[in-house]
């Protein structure tokens, strides 16, 4: 990076830019990132002293964040993605290829300082991996090739933006179109007809719609727009949530790509109902690429009247949209614990009540919604809402993008009326000896084959989107150990049972795995599975067991060979643990060693 | 053999990575030591010198396991005890000797036996005779199964009375407040 | 369709049940703080009455109308059922204290706050008679650097009480949480990370909230020998404000 002899000379413009808000502390930590490579400790000193803050908040911030940096991390960080899907395709591998090349062990820095090699949670490009980020930039379709392109130019110290730009390509892979993506959808138009109406009848249409919230949870939404309508507050603000963080999910980052206006819009018209001036969009880190291109959308709409003061004409319908920037972290996929990550804090979601409806984003009214419920709300406001509710089924209105990856010919996203079976779909994506599919990701529902008759629906399987699919060459148990670490890594520690019960979990899986298990370990499993349900705080306290559960109840065989072992037996190696001491002394008798199982002498 | 009419319960005690001081307080039940020699005869034990266990009812392991000599008493109570107990603070969660597992084993050694002040011609004993320390000092539970735990530093004589007299009654063993303490 | 409908009839009556016992509650309480201040006892650790509840340890978990929630968060409705002193929250207390204890160095024979210790005062009321868990004996080590306090992290339980006390009452943010999961862990605001370079003093409400071992004044740990502290003398449960004398 360059030498910088005073940090102050690149956070200055970013401190101006952000009007010195320490609301905005994520938003600057994250762009004196993107200027130095990391934090440093002089740039906190800097931050502390002009934004006032105690800097072990800043600190405590910038720690919660994964994709931030504290430490110097190389000039290239590099993260491969590790959902389930990338591991299918080989990402370790590559992995372990990238760290020989380039002389770097896994999780470290390279000695010269100059690059840096990890595994992150899904990046949200299961249609096109095995996906790395670098430096935060999305690289897709990697292959062996790719690979030791990639270490030429990290060793040439090439820097990225003279990098080939295919390298940075990203398919919208759009393979079913409906409603929603079929729209051809011409920006402003959805407004011009909802501006020309009261926001009471717009409400009403969306009421009218059944539209239901599209992160998974099914919420009413026009019940939603209408509480925080009527709750009392200086001022109301409309979130989009772009923090696509659920593995195998990635419609919205499409959706972005190519619809970015129907959000939008969808937003205004939401800021219509609820009276906001202002709304966000919370768009999570991995998806920095697309950051400057929702900036020209958001200029042009400013140009074309559609945001900003008086819009399309409407003296007192003022308002706006800006972007915030997660920097990977899941629970800010949670509406509370996004507002607090919005408010410049550390993602920890709140107690509640009260709900953000009534005590959001600064403790005003504030409606979140899925970047796909915005969507469909400029649909709502184009069409009607009786137009919308004739789509689907009775429960669930309208239509549902799925994100398809896994084993399948043609992963990408399907868009279904709401009541399409799991086997429709399989077949639409040239599924074959399809074993399982993981339903709205690891925090949904695992289902087998007999169960691919059920309907994608908010009474059957209700989805954020994810629709990841498993052939029976499929470990079962290694899918679900998978998603026990993405809890893990992504849990935000603030409550006991899920700080701790999700690396007890994820150590016991890895003890089936390793060959330790016995039926003991498969009772405490069971037992920390119900601890987690009944006393975590949040919903992913709450669903880190589902992968478990589900795989147990529907894959039971997988876990059984697992169980090796009639007794109870240590979940460490014992004859590893002497292995120091044998090194330290050379010896290597049979004293020196330890049976992993008792032998009666 | 005793004559009493209903045979006596076998009784094996050990220690591994612990001071001895779980079985002094064990000694600490004084007078009653006497009505216990009525119901129990000791198997392995440091009061009998016995070296190798038996089938046996009941065994107590004070201490946790901080080398590979440990791990073989361990499991041969956990192999011949139909009731193995977890007696004290190393016992329960490795207690002082514990307090090593932040460091590599390999520091310590070399701290212990190369760089410490005054050493002279310092070497790492090698001897097979001797057993190998393991990498970090475990509680027993985390290497057999263990039924019943008497927590303390050391445990009271009257909590260790309680519990032993709680098992040969066939009773669940039960402390309560005064009785349960970890330091 | 209001979210208010709670709101109490009757001012003066309004009660729920707890373990079958009639509580008064009055509004803005939540059950917990009820509870105490009927003479009640809920395990809790990361709640402490004079602060506003937080809600992470999940210790003070209770049944309320049948749903497993945080009483120390909650807030009662009239007439609600709830359960706490039953065998089935009792062994999940009793786990999640477990969990604690094996996520830390907790050596309590070496502690100084043995005794005074609400985190061990617990787990005797629990019967905890051991961690079950593997642990995971994290590196923590201790920062002496004060002239009066000394920090052992080996035993944080992470309940923010003193970044709490610091901010609201002190004014002074000299803690903080850092990290995130089973990383996250407790700072100190200075750029060394060391406490002597901070504004803190033994006049901080900081300094006298730790629940357990962490925050500990030098030169006085041993003036009440261990058999004569607080919870040897009475259980947690029978003492009435868990406030520790050998902590000033």
């Amino acid at each position: 990076m360059s030498q910088i002899t005073t940090h102050a000379e690149y956070l200055d413009p970013i401190l101006a830019h952000y009007k010195l808000n320490q609301h905005n502390l994520l938003q600057m930590l994250r762009e004196a990132q993107e200027h130095f490579g990391y934090i440093h400790p002089e740039a906190i000193d800097y931050l502390e002293q002009q934004l006032q803050l105690p800097r072990s908040m800043v600190e405590g911030v910038a720690s919660f964040y994964s994709l931030l940096y504290l430490q110097p991390h190389g000039e290239y960080r590099v993260l491969f993605s590790d959902n389930i899907t990338d591991r299918m395709l080989g990402n370790m591998d590559l992995m372990e290829s990238m760290c020989g090349q380039l002389w770097v062990e896994a999780g470290k820095v390279s000695e010269d300082g100059l690059v840096s090699i990890n595994t992150t949670s899904c990046t949200g490009m299961c249609d096109q991996g095995p996906a790395v980020l670098i430096n935060n930039i999305a690289i897709n379709h990697l292959t062996q090739d790719r690979i030791n392109s990639l270490c030429e130019l990290i060793r040439e110290r090439v820097p990225l933006s003279g990098w080939p730009l295919e390298f940075f390509a990203i398919e919208d892979n759009i393979h079913k179109k409906d409603i929603l993506l079929d729209s051809n959808f011409k920006f402003g138009s959805a407004l011009a007809e909802v501006l020309q109406r009261s926001s009471e009848e717009i409400l009403q249409e969306i009421k009218t719609s059944k539209l239901r919230g599209r992160g998974g949870a099914g919420f009413s939404t026009g019940s939603k727009w209408e509480f925080c309508r009527t709750a009392p507050g200086a001022q109301h603000y409309v979130v989009c949530n772009a923090d696509e963080g659920e593995p195998g999910t990635f419609k919205d980052r499409v959706l972005l790509n190519s619809y970015a206006d129907m959000v939008f819009e969808g937003m205004t018209i939401c800021a219509h109902v609820i009276g906001a001036k202002k709304g966000f969009i919370y768009l999570r880190g991995e998806y920095r690429y697309l950051l400057d291109h929702l900036h020209a959308i958001l200029q042009r709409r400013r140009q074309q009247s559609l945001l900003g003061n008086n819009i399309l004409g409407y003296t007192d319908f003022n308002f706006d949209i800006e972007i915030h920037l997660g920097a990977g972290a899941y629970i800010c996929g949670e509406e509370s614990a996004l507002i607090e990550s919005l408010e410049g804090k550390r993602g920890t979601p709140r107690n509640r009540p009260p709900f953000p409806v009534t005590s959001g984003y600064l403790n005003q009214p504030t409606v979140v919604n899925n970047v796909e419920t915005f969507a469909a709300a400029s649909l709502i406001g184009l069409h009607g809402g009786a137009w919308y509710a004739n789509i689907g089924t009775e429960t669930s209105s309208g239509t549902k993008i799925l994100s398809v990856s896994g084993d399948c010919a043609h992963p990408g996203l399907y868009e279904y009326p709401f009541g399409v079976t799991v086997a429709q779909v399989l077949a639409d994506c040239g599924a074959k000896n399809t074993q399982a599919v993981q339903i709205s990701g690891p925090s949904g529902i695992c289902i087998a084959a007999n169960e691919f008759e059920r309907r994608i629906a908010f009474d059957d399987l209700p989805t954020a989107g994810a629709f990841m699919v498993f052939d029976q060459s499929r470990d079962m148990f290694e899918v679900a150990r998978n998603f026990v670490h993405f809890f893990k890594h992504e849990s935000c520690g603030f409550c006991t049972p899920c700080r701790v019960g999700t690396s007890l979990l994820s150590n016991m899986m890895n003890k089936l795995a390793n060959g330790h298990g016995s039926p003991y370990d498969f009772a405490e499993i069971e037992k920390l599975n119900e601890l987690l349900l009944s006393t975590s705080h949040c919903g992913l306290g709450h669903s880190a067991c589902n992968p478990v559960l589900d795989t147990i109840a529907k894959f039971r065989p997988a876990y059984d060979k697992r169980l090796t072992h009639k007794e109870y037996i240590p979940a460490f190696d014992l004859d590893y643990a002497l292995s120091q001491a044998r090194q330290m002394t050379g010896r290597d008798d049979t004293g020196a060693h330890l049976e992993r199982i008792h032998v009666s002498k | 053999m005793n004559m009493s009419t209903k045979p006596k319960l076998r009784i094996a005690t050990a220690t591994l990575a612990g001071c001895f001081g779980c079985h002094m307080s064990f000694l600490d039940i004084d007078e009653r030591l006497f009505d216990l020699m009525e119901l129990v005869e000791f198997d392995r034990s440091p009061l009998t010198d016995i070296k190798t266990c038996g089938p046996c009812d009941i065994g107590l392991i004070e201490g946790g396991l901080c080398n590979a000599e440990n791990v073989h008493v361990l499991r041969e109570f956990r192999a011949n005890c139909k009731i193995l107990v977890a007696v004290g603070a190393c016992a329960i969660n490795g207690g002082l000797p514990a307090q090593r597992n932040h460091l590599s084993l390999s520091m310590i050694l070399e701290e212990v036996y190369h760089a410490q002040h005054g050493l002279v011609d310092g070497f790492i004993p090698n001897d097979p005779e001797l057993p190998l320390p393991l990498d970090q000092v475990h509680p027993i539970h985390e290497v057999v199964k263990v039924d019943y735990f008497i927590p303390g530093c050391p445990p009271s004589g009257d909590a260790i009375w309680k519990v032993l007299t709680d098992l040969i009654a066939g009773r669940e063993p039960e402390l309560g407040h005064g009785l349960v303490h970890y330091d | 369709m209001s979210q208010n409908s709670n709101t109490p009839h009757n001012k003066n009556q309004t009660t729920f049940t707890l373990d079958g016992k009639t509580i008064p509650f009055s509004e803005g309480q939540t059950i917990i703080q009820a509870a105490m201040a009927a003479g009640e006892y809920i395990p809790h650790l990361c709640f402490n009455p004079e602060f506003k509840p937080h809600g992470s340890c999940k210790i003070c978990t209770v049944t309320a109308n049948g749903r497993q929630t945080a009483s120390c968060t909650q807030q009662p409705q009239v007439d609600m059922m709830v359960e706490s002193d039953t065998k089935q929250i009792n062994d999940e207390r009793r786990a999640l204290l477990q969990m604690l204890f094996v996520e830390g160095n907790h050596f309590c024979p070496s502690c100084e706050k043995s005794g005074d210790c609400q985190l061990q005062a617990t787990a005797y009321e629990l019967d905890m008679m051991s961690p079950h868990f593997d642990h995971f004996s994290p590196n923590r080590p201790l920062d002496a650097s004060h002239g009066e306090y000394l920090l052992d992290f080996n035993r944080c339980i992470l309940c923010s009480l003193c970044a709490r006390a610091s901010s609201d009452v002190d004014g002074k943010n000299v803690f903080s949480l850092a990290g995130r999961g089973i990383k996250t862990h407790l700072i100190v605001n200075s750029k060394s990370g060391k406490l002597a370079d901070t504004d803190f003093t033994g006049d901080d409400k900081a300094a006298h909230v730790c629940p357990v071992g962490v925050i500990i004044k030098k030169r006085v740990g041993f003036a009440v020998p261990i058999g004569k502290r607080s919870f040897d003398e009475h259980p947690i449960s029978a003492t009435p404000h868990p406030i520790v004398k050998g902590a000033i």
